[in-house]
This record gives C-alpha cells, sequence and structure tokens, in this order.
C-alpha cells in the first residue's frame, strides 16, 4: 500500500521515541550493573580477595622426626625407620574399589583390609588420601611403582615410623606410640594440630606417653596452592618444623637384656638402681611382649594371646606391681623401732615358734622356733617372731613413717605408666580406708611386710639403696634431653642414726654371706662385689589353723596361682654400695630359692663389663652357673636378634 | 517504502559499499572479540590451540561472512525475511525431534562442519521477520488486537519449541527480542503492561505448582532459581558456581590480578570459565577497570547501532537494527546479571566472548544485517 509523507513522518518519530525509550532503559540497565561491578570489585574487593585466597592457599602440616629414645650408652631403643606404604586418593582412582582390587593382586592385601580401605576411602573426601598398606618389602613398593599406569591414584610413599629395636627388652620402659585416638584428644584443652594428622603416632604408654612433648617436636608448616578438587598444585612456602629431641635414659640396655633373660619365664620383675645417683640401671618385667606389634596394628589372636596370658605380660611389675613386701620389710620395722629407741642392736628376744597377742597366736615361719635372737640373727634367720614383739612395742605409726622415710607409700616422679604408690599403712590410713579401728594384728602383720603392706619392685630398690647408704636416693630414667646431661636429683642425708643402719646392714651382709644366712646359697666370692641383702617370701593367702594344724602344704603342692611370691632386696658391694636390687618373683616360691640367685646375676651383671665372672660364684656352684648363662638367650651384640623368642 | 524508492536514492554500489560501512561499529566489534580471544588464552593456562585458535578462526569467517551479508541490499534480506524465519522455525522442529542431545538438551544438527543452534539463528530471523512484519503493516492498526496477536504468535511459538528443547536461557532471549522490536515499533504500551501483570501470575504459577504433577521447570530449573536466590544453602553444590564467581570478581578488585594470574580461573574454581562464566576471569585479571571497560565497550556498540537506527528513515531497517542491538544487550545483561549474582544461573553466552561456533556466527551475521541496513539506507 502507498503512504503518505505525514504517514511516514509520524511512524519514524514513534520509532525514534520508542527507541529512545528503550536506549534510556538499556543504559539505566547498564548503569545498574556497572555499579554492582563496581560494588562487588571495589566496596567488596577485600573480603572476596580473602575468599580467593582461602579457596586456593591450604596450609599443611609437616610432621616432625619423633626423638630417638637411647640406652645410657646411646644405644637404640625407639628409633625411627623408613616406612614404605601406598596411599590411594579417591578423585585420582576414579572407580577406587576396582583400582584396589587390582592393587590387591600385587602386593599382599588381605580381604579384610581391602573392605577397610574401601570403606575408609569412601568416606574421605575425594581427595584425601588414604594408606592401603604400610611396611611393605623394597620388592612390593617397586612393584607399585612400576604398575603404576595401572594404578591410577595409587601413590607409594616412604615416611617414617617408630621402630623398637630392642624390641621385647624395653616393652614396658618405653612403651609403644600408637595412632591418636578420641580419648587422647578429650583429655587437651588446645590439641597441638599434629594430633588432628590421620594416622599421626603419640606415645600410649611407658616413656613414649609421659615424654611425649619432648619426643614430638613442632610441626613444620606447607603453605600449598590447591585447585578446586583440593589437588596440590605447588608450594608456595615451606617452615620446616623442629624435630623431636632425643632422650637417653638411664637403663643400660646390656643389663636390661641379661635381666629380660634371666626372668626367662617367670612372671617377675627385678630394678636395679645405681645408689650414687639413683639411675635405674634395669628395670625389667617378665613376660614381656613386643612393642612393634602395636605399632604396626596388633591382631586381634595377637593382643587376646597377651591378654589371657595369667603371666600378664602386659603388666609393668616393676613399677606398677604392688606386692607384699615380706620379710625384706623387716628392715624398715627394725630401723623404726632403733629408731624410737624400743631396742638396741643388742635386744635379744626369745622365739618359740608363735606370739601371743590378745589371745590370737601369731607364728613364725619356722615352727620350732628360733630360740633366744639379736637382732642381726634376727635378719640373718628371718624370725618372724622377733619383729612381731618389736613391732608392737614401736607401733605402726613409727614403721609406717620410717617406710615412707626409706621410700614406700610413694609414688616416684619417672616417666612410666602405672606407678603405684603401694600402701604404707597406718591408723590413720586404716580409719580412711576400711572405717576401722587399727589392731595390733594389723601391726603384727605389718610388721614382717604382710597384712595391708604393698610395694613394688621400684620402690624396694630404692629402699635399699636408701638403707646401703643413708641417703634419700630418688630414682631418675631419664639421663641426657637433647644431649645435656640432668642434673640428678641431691640425695639428702635421711635422718636415721648412722650405727642403726650399719646394724642392719650387719644383718644384711648375714642374710647372704652368714652361715646361717636365708640367701646364703646366692653370696657373690669376689671380695670386691660382695652383696648384702634380704630375702622375702610374702603369702597370697591366708594359713588357716587348721591348715597349720595339718601341716602347712609345700609350695610345690599348690597351684601355680596361690603359691608365695619370692622375694630378695639387697646391695652391693657390701663395704661401697654402689648398686642396689630388688626382685619380685611372683608365685616363685621361696625368696632365697627363686629370688635371690636373679638378683645376684643380674647385680652381678651390672658391676661387670660383660658376663658375670664365674670367679664371683662360690666354687661349688660355677659348673652350674656356666651351664645356666650360656643357655641364657641374650641378644646377639652384632645381630640385635635373641636366639629364641619365649613367647609372643 | 517501496522498492522503487530504494532505486531513486543514490545508494552506494559494488565496492564503494565498503566505504559506506558503518566501521566504528566493526571496529569495536573486532575489539570486544579480540578481548575474548585473550581471556581465551589465558584461560587455558597460556595455551593457544585450547580455547583461542578455533575462536579466531570463527570470528575470520563470521567477520567474512558479516561483510557478505552487508553487501546484500537490505531490501533483499526484507524480501527473505519470511523465508529466513520459516527455514528457521522448520530446522527448530526437526532440532526438537531428530537433534543431537547435548548437556541435556536438544539444540543442535551436525552438518559435519559445524553444529547449527537453530535457536540461534531463530533470535534474527524472528527479529527480521517481525521488523519486515511492522514495515508492511500500516502503523495505525498497530495496536489492535489481530496485528498485536500476530506478532505475538509469530514470537512465542517458536519460543515454546526452544523451551522444550530446554533452553530457558535462548527462549528468555526469543521473548525481549519479540518485545523489543513489537516496543519499538510502538505497540500500545498497555499489552506491555498487561504481559507484565502476567508475567508475575506466570512466575507465581510457577512456583506454585512446584513438586505437584503439573510443574513447569525442571527440577535443575527449580535448583538453579533457588540458589540464586540463597546462593549459601548450598555451597558446594549448586550454589557453588555463583559463589566462585563472585569471589573471582570480587577479588579481582580496582585493577586484577594480572593476565594469566587470575587464581579462580587458572586453578578451576570457576565453572564454565571459558563459557557462560568467561566475564568473572576478565573481571578477576583485569579488576573493575577492565571490567567496566568491556562494558562501556559493548554500551558503544548498542550506542553506535541505535544511533544507525535513528538515522535510518526506513521503516524495516530501523526496526532491525532496533531488534539486533536489543538481542545483543539482553545476551549482555542476562549474562552479566547471572555472573554478578544478580540472576538465577540460565545458560546465556556473554556475546563474542563466550567460546562457541554458532552463537558468534549469527551474530555476527546479525550485524551484517545492520551494516546492510545502514550501506544501503535510504539518503
Amino acid at each position: 500500500m502507498r503512504r503518505t509523507a505525514s504517514d511516514t513522518e509520524e511512524t519514524n518519530r514513534t520509532l525514534t521515541r520508542r527507541t529512545l525509550l528503550l536506549g534510556g532503559a538499556m543504559a539505566a540497565t547498564v548503569a545498574v550493573l556497572g555499579v554492582r561491578m563496581r560494588y562487588l570489585q571495589v566496596d567488596q574487593a577485600d573480603e572476596f580477595k580473602l575468599l580467593a585466597e582461602e579457596n586456593r592457599i591450604n596450609i599443611r602440616l609437616i610432621p616432625p622426626d619423633r626423638g630417638l629414645v637411647q640406652d645410657r650408652n646411646g644405644r637404640l631403643i625407639a628409633a625411627n625407620e623408613q616406612n614404605y606404604r601406598v596411599v590411594i586418593t579417591r578423585e585420582a582412582a576414579g572407580d577406587a574399589e576396582l583400582v584396589l582390587r587390582r592393587l590387591a593382586g600385587i602386593i599382599p592385601i588381605t580381604r579384610e583390609e581391602l573392605d577397610r580401605t574401601v570403606e575408609e576411602v569412601n568416606a574421605m573426601r575425594a581427595f584425601v588420601p588414604v594408606t592401603v598398606a604400610e611396611r611393605l618389602t623394597w620388592d612390593d613398593f617397586s612393584k607399585v611403582a612400576l604398575n603404576a599406569p595401572a594404578l591410577p591414584g595409587v601413590v607409594p610413599e616412604v615416611g617414617l615410623s617408630r621402630l623398637y629395636p630392642l624390641d621385647f627388652d624395653f616393652a614396658h620402659v618405653v612403651g609403644y606410640v600408637g595412632p591418636v585416638s578420641e580419648k587422647d584428644l578429650d583429655g587437651l584443652a588446645e590439641p597441638d594440630p599434629l594430633l588432628r594428622i590421620p594416622k599421626f603416632q603419640i606415645g600410649k604408654i611407658g616413656v613414649e606417653k609421659w615424654m611425649e612433648d619432648t619426643l614430638r617436636g613442632s610441626a613444620g608448616t606447607k603453605r600449598i596452592e590447591v585447585n578446586s578438587a583440593g589437588r596440590v598444585m605447588r608450594e608456595l612456602e615451606r617452615r620446616e618444623g623442629v624435630a623431636g629431641t632425643d632422650i637417653r635414659l638411664t637403663v643400660d640396655a646390656d643389663v636390661q637384656n641379661f635381666a629380660q633373660a634371666r626372668l626367662g619365664e617367670e612372671s617377675a620383675a627385678v630394678v636395679v638402681i645405681d645408689v650414687t645417683n639413683g639411675d635405674l640401671v634395669c628395670i625389667a618385667s617378665s613376660p614381656s611382649f613386643d612393642p612393634n606389634l602395636f605399632v604396626r596394628g596388633i591382631s586381634h589372636t595377637d593382643y587376646n594371646a597377651l591378654m589371657e596370658n595369667d603371666h600378664r605380660p602386659l603388666a609393668n611389675k616393676a613399677v606398677s606391681g604392688a606386692y607384699p613386701p615380706g620379710s625384706t620389710f623387716k628392715m624398715v620395722t627394725a630401723l623404726a623401732a632403733l629408731e624410737a629407741g624400743v631396742v638396741t642392736a643388742e635386744t635379744r628376744v626369745r622365739c618359740p615358734g608363735y606370739i601371743e597377742f590378745g589371745g590370737r597366736r601369731f607364728h613364725c615361719w619356722k615352727r620350732a622356733g628360733h630360740g633366744t635372737v639379736d637382732m642381726e640373727r634376727s635378719l640373718t634367720e628371718s624370725c618372724d617372731v622377733f619383729y612381731y614383739d618389736i613391732a608392737q612395742r614401736v607401733g605402726i605409726d613409727k614403721i609406717a613413717e620410717m617406710g615412707r622415710k626409706l621410700g614406700l607409700g610413694q609414688s616416684f616422679d619417672i616417666p612410666m605408666s602405672a606407678v603405684t604408690e603401694g600402701i604404707m599403712p597406718d591408723k590413720a590410713w586404716k580409719q580412711e580406708r576400711h572405717k576401722a579401728d587399727w589392731r595390733i594384728g594389723d601391726t603384727i602383720n605389718a610388721s614382717i611386710g604382710q597384712g595391708y603392706v604393698l610395694t613394688s619392685p621400684l620402690q624396694l630398690a630404692v629402699m635399699a639403696a636408701r638403707i646401703a647408704t643413708g641417703k634419700a636416693v630418688v630414682p631418675r630414667l631419664v639421663r641426657m634431653v637433647n644431649d645435656q646431661e640432668v642434673t640428678p636429683p641431691d640425695a639428702t642425708q635421711l635422718s636415721i642414726s648412722p650405727t642403726h643402719l650399719a646394724a642392719v646392714r650387719a644383718g644384711m651382709n648375714q642374710v647372704v654371706n652368714g652361715e646361717r644366712g636365708t640367701a646364703k646359697s646366692s653370696r657373690i666370692v669376689d671380695p670386691t662385689m660382695v652383696m648384702a641383702g634380704k630375702t622375702g617370701t610374702s603369702q597370697v593367702r591366708n594359713i588357716s589353723a587348721a591348715e597349720r594344724e595339718a601341716g602347712v602344704i609345700s609350695n610345690d603342692d599348690l597351684p601355680w596361682d596361690r603359691r608365695d611370691h619370692a622375694l630378695f632386696v639387697g646391695f652391693a658391694p657390701v663395704d661401697a654400695p654402689r648398686y642396689a636390687v630388688a626382685v619380685v618373683v611372683e608365685h616363685g616360691g621361696g625368696g632365697s630359692l627363686a629370688a635371690a640367685p636373679i638378683a645376684r646375676d643380674v647385680i652381678l651383671r651390672a658391676m661387670s663389663d660383660g658376663l658375670p665372672s664365674l670367679d664371683a660364684y662360690p666354687s661349688s656352684q660355677r659348673g652350674r652357673i656356666e651351664t645356666m648363662l650360656n643357655e641364657l638367650p641374650l641378644r646377639d651384640p652384632l645381630t640385635g636378634l635373641t636366639p629364641e623368642r619365649t613367647k609372643a | 517504502m517501496s522498492f522503487l524508492e530504494y532505486r531513486l536514492k543514490q545508494a552506494p554500489v559494488g565496492l564503494r559499499k565498503v566505504l559506506y560501512l558503518n566501521w566504528p561499529l566493526v571496529v569495536l566489534v573486532t575489539a570486544v572479540a579480540s578481548v575474548g580471544f585473550l581471556m581465551l588464552y589465558s584461560i587455558a593456562g597460556g595455551n593457544l590451540d585450547t580455547w583461542a585458535r578455533p575462536q579466531m578462526e570463527r570470528f575470520a569467517v563470521g567477520i567474512v561472512l558479516m561483510f557478505m551479508v552487508a553487501m546484500v541490499p537490505i531490501w533483499f534480506w526484507r524480501n527473505m525475511a519470511g523465508v529466513a524465519y520459516l527455514v528457521s522455525f522448520i530446522l527448530l522442529l526437526v532440532v526438537e525431534f531428530f537433534g543431537e542431545v547435548g548437556m541435556g538438551a536438544q539444540r543442535w544438527i551436525d552438518l559435519g562442519f559445524i553444529r547449527l543452534q537453530p535457536s540461534e539463528m531463530m533470535k534474527f530471523t524472528l527479529v527480521m521477520m517481525l521488523a519486515a512484519y511492522y514495515d508492511w503493516l500500516d502503523h495505525r492498526r498497530v495496536s489492535r488486537p489481530l496485528f498485536v496477536l500476530i506478532p505475538v504468535l509469530l514470537t512465542v511459538v517458536p519460543t515454546i519449541l526452544v523451551l522444550m528443547q530446554p533452553n530457558l536461557g535462548t527462549s528468555l532471549l526469543l521473548i525481549l527480542a519479540g518485545a523489543a522490536v513489537m516496543f519499538a515499533a510502538g505497540v500500545s504500551l498497555w499489552y506491555f503492561a498487561a504481559v507484565i501483570l502476567l508475567g508475575v501470575g506466570a512466575v507465581a504459577g510457577v512456583f506454585l505448582t512446584r513438586g505437584t504433577p503439573w510443574q513447569f521447570l525442571h527440577d535443575y530449573q527449580h535448583a538453579r532459581i533457588d540458589t540464586f536466590l540463597n546462593p549459601g544453602v548450598d555451597p558446594l553444590g549448586a550454589g557453588y558456581n555463583i559463589i566462585q564467581a563472585q569471589i573471582a570478581l570480587g577479588s579481582g578488585g580496582w585493577s586484577g590480578k594480572g593476565f594469566m594470574q587470575g587464581t579462580q580461573s587458572r586453578l578451576n574454581f570457576l565453572p564454565e570459565k571459558h563459557t557462560d562464566f568467561i566475564f568473572t576471569t576478565l573481571a578477576e585479571e583485569f579488576g573493575f577497570i577492565g571490567a567496566f571497560s568491556l562494558l562501556g565497550l559493548y554500551a558503544l556498540i548498542i550506542g553506535f547501532c541505535l544511533v544507525a537506527a535513528f538515522q535510518n528513515r526506513d521503516r524495516f531497517s530501523a526496526l532491525l537494527i532496533v531488534g539486533v542491538a536489543a538481542n545483543f544487550f539482553f545476551y549482555i545483561a542476562v549474562n552479566l546479571s547471572m555472573v554478578m549474582g544478580m540472576a538465577p544461573v540460565v545458560g546465556v553466552p556473554l556475546p563474542l566472548l563466550s567460546y562457541g561456533g554458532s552463537a558468534m556466527l549469527v551474530l555476527l551475521v546479525g550485524f551484517g544485517l545492520v551494516q546492510s541496513a545502514h550501506v544501503h539506507r535510504p539518503r
């Protein structure tokens, strides 16, 4: 159709007007976009910059090398070994389960481990590496590396993990490390961020636990740039951590090994202490276990075997075991009475085999009685009646005071787990603990280390050391930290009259070296190493009057766990004491037969450079001793291996 | 205006036409496209072959097409409008039933050398069609219901086809482009007011039917709207795109992190960084200055188009130019609103910058039409 010029003018005006409107709307929109841009990029820039940084930068911790634990001469007790392991990342693996199954065809992984890993991989965020297998042999490790193309997401890694080269010997002393548990974290107000690292290992018991802060060191950090999937693109900055501090213990690995071997299959403990400075030269507890099992993750079978063993391999009997000290306690009663002035070294008591108090008869171990005994003889022959008599004269409170003075009934500050205080009972203690009055019978029982009295081998060794020196010897376990000598605690003079101590020591000398001494078969004949000591046999059951009438059953006829504990405390050399020793053999029978020989061998080993010389033994025993020493399953000094491992 | 009227004017002939092109527009388009090459090069981590080179090749082809289209007299294109529209429409039907399925939607026909997206073509053929329609229509009848219904149908029917693919972004742009041409042609504002009211009602309807069997939108489309309204709900899921895009933009600050220094894109935090979200990388690496300059370039392109429309006394030409400009503008507005967190994430590329073949080609052909209208304008 034709259009007039005015029509065209009209339409063009409309068009221009509308286009202008449209253009205005567009301009307004562009302005809004510009303002928004300004808001995001200028006003909010700092916040978004921060967010972008947070997006891309992760801070990763670098675990420090754990400090080493060495024996007093620098032998490694706890070391770090290269650990070849394989980790998998789900993101890179794609189908993690498939890759893992392929991996299981290359290196030994059990069905159980495979399932656990698959579960763990799926639970973690896609880029978090999960450990599949650890402690691979070099062969398996290289197989994984060779098959890398078929194993996407699988990375072979080298890390450090804890190794205890002296395995059984120091299991109880040094303990072991294990992965951080919820329980470990609960106890800490502000846990070290290191503890959040998956599978980070911390000390669980023993020195590893109690010196954790020293051994752990502090984490290094690296700032890394990650992409949106969390993959590490590059390292931006690295700050090395501080490796854990090395510790040198006071224990002599050779003496410890000898002691462990000497204890053999017995459920027993031996502690040797250097009386001059309190150094614990040996703290053995038997049977022991291999702490490496725990680091690697102990199997149920192994763990149950340890738990079900009636000799309790996991218990550290040397510091945690609390035993009635039996006759080894007699020195305490004697010193208490001497100090109280109720007796002198010359006081004599008649032993008819029993004593009566309040209508009750208390028997001496020797039914026929010892006749008239003085203090020295009471120790030598271990007359009970003598102590019943003097104890009721001096009273329990004075005895307990003396006991504590000599180191009983208290804990010592050494970095070990479950260091027991034992029990040094007195009247107040019984009132508090049993809500009952102290009875004279309690004093009589306590006088020979029965009844309520409980002591650990460590305490008994300290007691022996204090009697030997007259000083308040304090045990210590750590000799050096970071190559700096730890100053031994100053042993103060005990407020006990030297003559009284001398009287007791004379008795202890006679116990081992006297013709009628209970431990005379365990004497040391080398004049420079002569040992003094005291045997003890402590009942773990009550002997009823009826039983006593019928004749006390010999230990050999009792089931193992009802036999008496055998104990021995001693020190040597007798004229210039250097070492004190305490031995407890659980259900070992008599102290003179079961405990004293061990004490002699171990203290001789401590005083010698190598195996004890046969010259130190009475000539009549040498043949037997030589055989015994030769058959000890000692660690080979070159290979570090033990001939046969007694038990798992 | 008739065919004869054109002949009477002194339109340039032959190669002389090149001199009469709207050269500033050509330069501006090339400048924006060059920014795109730069960004694609940067996003690929300094690799030319990943995205930048194919994009440059396509641009070269597109520019040649643009010149070819510009050389052809505008009256030819007006006469072709109906045919072009019909072809696009048939292709849309074809793609609906036989098209390749990609990214969860049937969007293109694979011709071997190029993947043809009829929905992209439709954006410009619709504008041509409507411009031709209003050129034919007596201006006094423009607001009569019947004559309003015709362009509405011309717009809505292909839109529904696109929506069925489903492609929310392009269908939105089609509606907007159609509406822009109708608005410029002088359709009474009451219709627009009514449509806006209806739109509000429709949005209400979409939300009210949600979760019922009559639900209009796909769940993923609902999810996009939800995350737009509150991206913090699911920062690692659906809200991730929006949050990361804003972090990229915001962290660019005033002057940016520098060319190829954008951590967000280089470290893959950005989604769709080479296509729909390409602007975020630009904003991150060149900051507010860079981003705002790009916005300025876009505004200049639109401005030059609108000025060309004012200069053109031919109704078809003017409407066509306005339509193309509006189309171009809506692309930008929707895309930028989206990446700046002002609109839900709908798949709309940033014109001339985003990596992608047919959008770029079609857009350049659109500018070719603008040039043709400009060169052959009545003088």
